[in-house]
């Protein structure tokens, strides 16, 4: 039995550290600050894998509304707490990523003036985390939902004094309002046609839904609940940076490190797919809605891969692979695998989490370079940072037996086995990512860890500047060969890395066809991908050595050998290729013209909207028409009609005589 | 028995007259005045016209409130006329144009 | 044609003459005098349309009063007649055509519209031989008529207030009686009251040192 005080405390933690931090950050200083704010998370943490372990005991799912904030035409608005394996399983990920974040963060942000601030937001981003996953009804949701994407502002745009950061979190904003607004849509539609926002009731109703139509356009009848997933979808598509509203994503690595591992890799742009998993009740009663999941993920997961290929910014690269392996969520999402869409987002976010760390590590030992070109070399200045980034690598592109290894081949398969609208494109577009995958992963292992020390002549360089640079060097090694000195650096990228390595192995076969998420996911027979898959799944070993045989394990290896053959074997090759097709390099690295193609449309657009608005609309007619316009016409008037105003006796009698005399006329013609 | 109607042309003739007479002498403020007491008798003529031809006495009854009436007036526009002559020295009406707008 | 008719015709043709004097006479004076004569002539007409009581109080108010008031501000005031005689002829065709079109249209309502149709009454005929008018008119005012009539009455004094207000002034160099000042004055601003003693020799008595002291240091020296 699962105490409502568990669940109040796991969720309160965070918070009241997270406003211990911010509001007293100058009293308690900065060991107070991240002691408070680690206790908190540890809190959270340790109560989370309590509650899981109760839940895996046997307990009954927890479902109960803590605080009624008000109700309104029957509609309960409420704080409650759903707690089943899907939530227990997110609580615990999340809890522990944002564990390890915050003691990486006592030595990343070592130096940084803004110290108690970044614990006292990444706390508050564990607390909203923490409300969406764990909400029973869909205005909560909204809440976490909205409140992770302000702590997302904040952080991206951490370091406020960078124009560039600004620019990126207003983008993280901005797009996230897109996908919002169809979130908002959605959950209306869900009001609309159950009058309620309590998940049980409106998933209870579903079947309800299903059978009613809506006209968008006149004449076109739509389906309700595809109209309402899909909306969700579109919410989902925002947080989670699906094509095309992927494009906050890379940006939103002007923030610290610790943020981008913690929020834009492990957690917070996983609320979508979490989301989606959550509303499987929903979204099962519509192929068309599913199919759209499925070809916008599918999207996502080759063509944002691809553009990882040509990328030279560290973090960047991490951040296209995060884009990419979200697509693959998406697609198993679209492929009714939700289950595995869940697997992988947590074996994600262990080795997502670690490969930012690490890439966070060597940032740090470089002093804040963050182009792999300036890199190379480093794997004997960096030991345990090159070691957990290989390990990260491995999981990522699934190379067999790592965690990767066991949610992405499951995925994989469980496409293959779909046979909805848009399947085969997803397939092929998941099958020929894991070489994207494999490619770029290595291309950022080689570079950076591998081959020539090109930082030698960077650091020169860095060194000639002088002072001006040293104000964000981290106070250790001004100059001088990279070196890892913080425990705390450390910690975090070897305990990442053990689950990395292994949760795959020893939660497959319970999480995927063990029927651990029992009734939190629910699948029609028709669309069981999972259990199709199951048929074949004959233990982990079984599973590896079926592995060998397919295509994945081979593309995945072919992709690993042409980033040694072009990176290690053969450096001068790439500008070769860079060159011989360089219309395709140059869509690539302009990133498909996205960014451009919204500055023109959307961010011209709405400028010259506005201005147009504003000439037009607001000073030629509204000041200069209606307001001054009006002015005018009466200061005209007036001036005419005082002329009539002699102030001479005689006129005003001529005026009334007139006046009679055309009075009685009326009267004799009439 | 003197008709109704021709009486009543007396009277528009001398109305037509009266308004001649404000326009002719639209400078003169006195004669303005006389032209206006002119109006005010062609309006009685009207009124005790319609009184005998209609055998009713209140017509005759508003004619004597006309009287009084103008009377007054043209006791207060005459002190008006003086007090106005002593500020300006002059009675001429086209230099009272401070009601200009 | 009755006799009547015969006197009502004549003495409107001469009423409409006296009424062209008041509005093209050069003096006001003669304009004044004209206005009386037409006064007259309406009085003498009100007279044949059995306004009697009406026709006296022509004569006795305006003839009597008003235009003697008239005359009296005309030959009262310095006008400057040539100036007020400026503009006469340019606004005469103006005026001209004004009167016409009024003329033209009080007399298409009598003719053409039938005054709207007003039916003669047959009272209107017959009248007692010992039918007075004043009291006829006497018994509607005092009794239906009484309040307007009343008021009436405040209106004149009203005028009489008014009119004297507006021209009462005050001249210098002029010796006035200020009855307020003379009912407010006070005894002790009239009366002082000095007291002193009998002796007179006491109050010359510093004089008579004075001028007895100069001759006295004079001689000292």
């Amino acid at each position: 039995m699962i105490r409502e005080s568990v669940l109040v405390t796991i969720v309160l933690a965070p918070l009241i550290a997270s406003v211990l931090a911010g509001i007293a950050g100058k009293l308690i200083g900065r060991r107070g600050a991240h002691t408070v704010t680690i206790l908190g998370v540890a809190l959270s943490c340790g109560l989370s894998i309590y509650v899981l372990q109760q839940l895996l005991n046997g307990a009954p799912t927890y479902n109960d509304a803590w605080y009624t904030w008000l109700v309104s035409d029957g509609i309960r608005m409420e704080v409650g707490f759903l707690v089943d394996r899907l939530t227990a399983l997110m609580m615990v990920v999340v809890t522990f990523v944002s564990l390890c974040v915050h003691i990486y963060t006592i030595g990343y942000m070592h130096d940084d003036p803004g110290y108690q601030r970044f614990f006292s937001y990444i706390s508050l981003f564990t607390f909203s985390m923490l409300m969406l996953v764990m909400s029973n009804n869909f205005l909560q949701l909204f809440f976490g939902w909205e409140a992770v994407g302000l702590v997302s502002y904040l952080l991206i745009g951490f370091w406020y004094t960078r124009p560039s950061a600004i620019f990126a979190n207003m983008k993280a904003f901005l797009v996230n309002r897109v996908g919002d607004f169809g979130f908002v849509l959605g959950i209306a539609g869900v009001v609309y046609f159950t009058g309620s926002l309590d998940y049980v009731t409106v998933f209870g109703q579903a079947e309800q839904i299903a059978s009613q139509t809506l006209q968008i356009f006149p004449g076109v009848d739509w389906n309700a609940i595809t109209v309402i997933c899909i909306l969700l979808f579109i919410g989902a598509m925002g947080k989670s940076a699906q094509v095309p509203l992927h494009v906050w994503l890379p940006d939103s690595m002007e923030g610290p490190t610790p943020i981008s591992a913690l929020i834009h890799a492990a957690t917070m742009v996983t609320a979508g797919i979490f989301m989606v998993a959550r509303m499987s009740p929903l979204f099962e009663l519509s192929e068309m809605a599913l199919s759209f999941v499925l070809v916008i993920g599918a999207t996502t997961a080759f063509f944002m891969g691809l553009l990882g290929l040509v990328n030279n910014d560290i973090k960047r690269v991490v951040a296209y692979s995060t884009l990419s392996q979200l697509g693959y969520m998406t697609v198993a999402l679209g492929a009714s695998a939700y289950s595995v869409a869940i697997f992988h987002l947590m074996t994600h976010a262990f080795f997502k989490a670690l490969l930012f760390l690490a890439a966070g590590s060597v940032i740090v030992a470089m002093h804040h370079e963050q182009d792999m070109r300036k890199m190379g070399g480093l794997k004997k200045y960096l030991p345990v940072t090159y070691w957990t980034a290989l390990i990260g690598s491995l999981a990522l592109i699934g190379f067999p037996g790592t965690s990767g290894f066991f949610s992405k081949d499951a995925l994989i398969e469980a496409v293959h086995a779909a046979n909805i609208p848009g399947a085969t494109y997803a397939y092929w577009c998941v099958l020929l990512g894991v070489f994207v995958t494999a490619f770029y992963s290595f291309r950022l292992v080689f570079m950076t860890f591998h081959g020539s020390e090109r930082f030698h002549t960077a650091a020169d360089h860095h060194e000639s500047h002088g002072g001006h640079d040293a104000h964000d060097d981290h106070g250790h090694g001004h100059s001088g060969p990279p070196e890892e000195a913080f425990w705390s650096i450390k910690l975090p990228l070897i305990v990442l890395a053990v689950p990395s390595l292994l949760i795959g192995a020893f939660t497959i076969t319970p999480v995927l066809f063990g029927g651990y998420f029992g009734d939190a996911i629910f699948v029609r027979p028709e669309h069981d991908t999972v259990g199709h898959v199951g048929e074949s799944f004959h233990g982990i070993v079984g599973f590896m050595l079926h592995a060998l045989t397919g295509p994945v394990f081979w593309l995945m290896l072919a992709g690993v050998v042409a980033s040694w053959y072009l990176y290690i074997k053969r450096p001068d090759l790439p500008d070769v290729i860079a060159e011989k097709f360089s219309a395709i390099y140059k869509v690539l690295s302009n990133k498909f013209y996205f960014d451009e193609i919204n500055q023109f449309v959307f961010g011209k657009g709405s400028v010259g909207l506005g201005k147009a608005l504003w000439k037009v609309g607001d000073v030629a007619l509204i000041d200069g028409l209606a307001v001054n316009g009006s002015a005018r016409v009466v200061g005209w008037l007036s001036g005419v009609v005082r002329r009539i105003q002699t102030g001479y006796l005689y006129h005003y009698a001529f005026a009334m005589i007139i006046g009679l005399s055309a009075l009685i006329a009326w009267y004799v013609l009439r | 028995m003197i008709p109704l109607e021709h009486v009543l042309l007396l009277a528009g003739v001398l109305f037509a007259l009266s308004v001649a007479g404000i326009f002719l002498n639209r400078k003169n403020v006195i004669l303005l005045l006389m032209c206006i007491e002119l109006m005010l008798l062609s309006v009685n003529f009207n009124f005790i016209a319609f009184a005998r031809h209609l055998g009713d006495l209140n017509g005759q009854i508003f004619v004597f409130f006309i009287m009084t009436v103008a009377a007054a007036e043209s006791a207060i526009g005459l002190a008006i006329l003086v007090v106005l002559f002593r500020r300006r020295k002059s009675i001429n009406v086209e230099q009272l144009d401070l009601m200009k707008g | 044609m009755t006799i009547t008719e015969i006197l009502f015709y004549a003495f409107a043709a001469v009423l409409v003459v006296a009424a062209v004097g008041v509005i093209t006479a050069r003096n006001p004076v003669h304009a004044a005098l004209f206005l009386v004569f037409a006064f007259v002539n309406s009085a003498v007409i009100w007279l044949l349309l059995e306004a009697e009581f009406l026709a006296i109080v022509l004569v006795l108010v305006y003839v009597g009063a008003v235009m003697v008031l008239f005359l009296f501000v005309v030959m009262m005031l310095d006008i400057n007649i040539a100036q007020m005689r400026e503009g006469f002829t340019r606004y005469a065709p103006l005026g001209l055509l004004f009167a016409a079109i009024v003329i033209v249209e009080i007399g298409s309502v009598v003719w053409v519209k039938h005054l709207g149709g007003v039916q003669e009454s047959a009272a209107a005929i017959a009248q007692d031989p010992d039918y007075s008018n004043t009291r006829a008119l006497g018994e509607l005012l005092y009794t239906q008529y009484l309040y307007p009539f009343e008021l009436a009455a405040v209106i004149l004094l009203l005028a009489i207030v008014a009119a004297i207000v507006l021209t009462m002034r005050r001249r210098e160099g002029i010796k006035q009686q200020d009855i307020a000042a003379q009912v407010a004055v006070r005894a002790q601003d009239r009366i002082r009251i000095i007291k002193m003693d009998a002796d007179k020799a006491s109050e010359q008595t510093p004089a008579t040192e004075t001028t007895a002291g100069a001759p006295q240091t004079e001689a000292q020296r």
